[in-house]
């Protein structure tokens, strides 16, 4: 047995269940829509009286209708994007520190075998389990578009633009996560920190749409993979999507320098 | 493997150095863990470290399996460095820690043959040789075992790939009297085979009944380096007189150590001529004496108070 097939093996469980919920999450959001689409006019009149930056701050009121397949189904996927993130994070929190929380590096690190082998084997067995998720968001995706539109038309491309920026959004929070526990001492939780820097940056995004500008924006994916920007523009931003793309390269560059060089923490 | 046959063509079978630490030194953020450290193992022997809880023996082996890194200085295993050839070094070297944490999730044979999976070779006859010998269930769950029980899935699993090098952190820690004679029996049997032994204790009666030499450990540094049998004979001797208030000056001998006096008597160690030993006592106001070889431990625990690193 080697190290990857042992470490996928403890995210199959979890990923069932983070599959599922964000399936789940995206039929709930679209099961929604045929109601809402009926009658246009309700529903403006229904978002009319919520202030405006409540409503931008849940990214409605933007140039997409909500009564349109694309306007509904940016408003699900901003939601879906947070559960996307919280498992990111978590992921990236969980994959190495977990050696040294549960006290078994003593026993994985004392074989044969270099730290750098362990990290990808570990890296590898927690991008498949992303990579999953992903094809999961796929599906979830245009089953709930094809099963909620009714006659209502969509573009593909704007949808597939969107759904490309899963992995990039997905490595973002996972590289987040791999820093942080690299160049901590000690880790002590994970779902803490997970669900902490998903809902930190998601609230940077929205405090954005409120006041306005960009600068917060800059800090965040979820501005930088806006679906609702997507899906009108039919393409990612590219100055955005290289911030994210840089962060990334960056992260993981001095994860894995702070990793391999790593006092790994025991019981004394 | 490479590194390891290349060191074996080297040394063309001459005995060597199975361990050897050079000024090795490790902190953490300011804190020491291990200062200065030098010295060497020989292979085939079996070698105690000893000291209290954090005086730096499990810092010393995690150094040198490379689980930490060190600030200063070097240490070799078999001629490698054990940083720069860590991988190799450790297809060669059993590990057991002083706390034992396997995944929990896991059956013992499962954790065993994932254990033996990193050795490139068929362990199966040994772990079932080594689970017997040890009276370890193999189908149970690791997280359902008591602690002595995992303590046996650690030695099994140190043992399984017959190491050359064993590194032992508080072993016996957890294991009771029947469970720890067979594992000296199992370590004693190995090291017949060659295997060189690393042994980490505070329970001098072990490092006593196994080591053929041991290194004394205090904050860090190696406050004394001799073979057993040297300590025990050193011309120490253990003094009990029983008499009314008698003081060390009364005696009027140098090499006396450690006086006390309680319930009547007066206790201290001396070490030099027995002759005037004799003679100071003779002197004395006394109704009884005792005169006595310390045992190691008490020599331990005097060489621990005296010493100031």
């Amino acid at each position: 047995m080697n190290i990857f097939a042992f470490e996928f093996r403890k995210y199959v469980g979890s990923l069932a269940v983070w599959i599922g919920s964000i399936v789940g999450l995206l039929m709930m959001f679209m099961a929604f829509y045929p109601v809402l689409a009926k009658d246009a006019a309700i529903l403006d009149l229904f978002l009319e009286h919520y202030p405006e930056e409540l409503l931008k701050a849940f990214g409605m009121g933007g140039e997409l209708s909500l009564a349109s397949v694309a306007g509904f189904f940016a408003f699900s996927f901003a939601f879906t994007q947070l559960v996307i993130a919280a498992q990111s994070a978590y992921y990236g929190f969980h994959f190495v520190s977990v050696e040294e929380r549960e006290r078994t590096a003593d026993f994985l690190y004392a074989k044969p075998i270099s730290r750098a082998s362990i990290l990808a084997a570990k890296y590898a067995a927690a991008g498949l389990a992303l990579f999953l998720t992903n094809i999961g968001v796929w599906a979830g995706s245009f089953l709930a578009i094809s099963w909620f539109r009714g006659d209502a038309t969509y573009e593909l491309w704007p949808v597939i633009s969107l759904l490309l920026t899963v992995p990039v959004f997905q490595l973002f929070f996972f590289s987040f996560g791999f820093l942080v526990t690299a160049v901590s001492k000690k880790t002590t939780g994970v779902i803490g920190p997970a669900v902490g820097v998903s809902f930190v940056l998601y609230m940077l995004n929205a405090l954005r749409r409120i006041i306005g500008g960009e600068l917060l924006g800059l800090l965040s994916p979820y501005y930088h993979f806006d679906p609702n920007v997507i899906l009108q523009a039919g393409q990612w931003e590219p100055f955005h999507a290289g911030i994210s793309i840089g962060a990334i390269v960056v992260a993981n560059v001095l994860a894995v320098r702070f990793y391999l060089k790593r006092d790994m923490s025991t019981a004394i | 493997m490479r590194a390891f046959r290349h060191y074996v063509l080297l040394t063309g079978g001459i005995s060597l150095n199975a361990i050897e630490l050079k000024e090795l030194t490790k902190y953490y953020g300011k804190v020491r863990g291990i200062e200065r450290l030098s010295f060497s193992v020989k292979e085939g022997e079996i070698f105690g470290f000893i000291g209290p809880n954090g005086a730096g023996k499990t810092t010393t082996i995690r150094t040198l399996l490379g689980l930490v890194f060190p600030t200063g200085g070097m240490a070799t295993i078999f001629g490698l460095d054990c940083i720069r050839h860590g991988k190799e070094i450790r297809k060669n070297i059993g590990y057991l820690p002083s706390e034992v944490f396997y995944y929990d999730q896991m059956k013992v044979i499962d954790l065993l043959k994932y254990s033996a999976s990193f050795y490139k070779r068929d362990c199966t006859k040994r772990i079932h040789e080594l689970a017997e010998i040890m009276e370890l269930s193999l189908h149970r769950r690791i997280e359902d075992l008591s602690y002595g029980n995992k303590k046996k899935v650690g030695i099994v699993q140190g043992l399984l790939h017959d190491p050359k090098l064993l590194l032992l952190d508080e072993p016996t820690s957890g294991l009771d009297p029947l469970m720890q004679k067979r594992f000296f029996d199992l370590i004693a049997a190995e090291n017949k085979k060659g295997v060189t032994v690393f042994f980490s204790s505070h329970i001098l009666s072990e490092v006593q009944h196994l080591c053929d030499r041991v290194a004394v450990m205090k904050n860090g540094s190696i406050i004394r380096l001799e073979s057993v049998e040297t300590l025990r004979q050193e011309n120490y001797k253990k003094v009990v007189l029983k008499a009314v208030d008698l003081s060390a000056e009364d005696l009027g001998l140098s090499g006396v150590t450690d006086f006390k006096v309680d319930n009547g008597a007066a206790r201290f160690f001396y070490r030099g001529n027995a002759q005037e030993l004799v003679g100071a006592i003779a002197k004395q106001q006394i109704s009884d004496v005792v005169i006595e070889d310390p045992s190691l431990e008490e020599i331990f625990l005097h060489y621990y108070e005296q010493a100031q690193p």
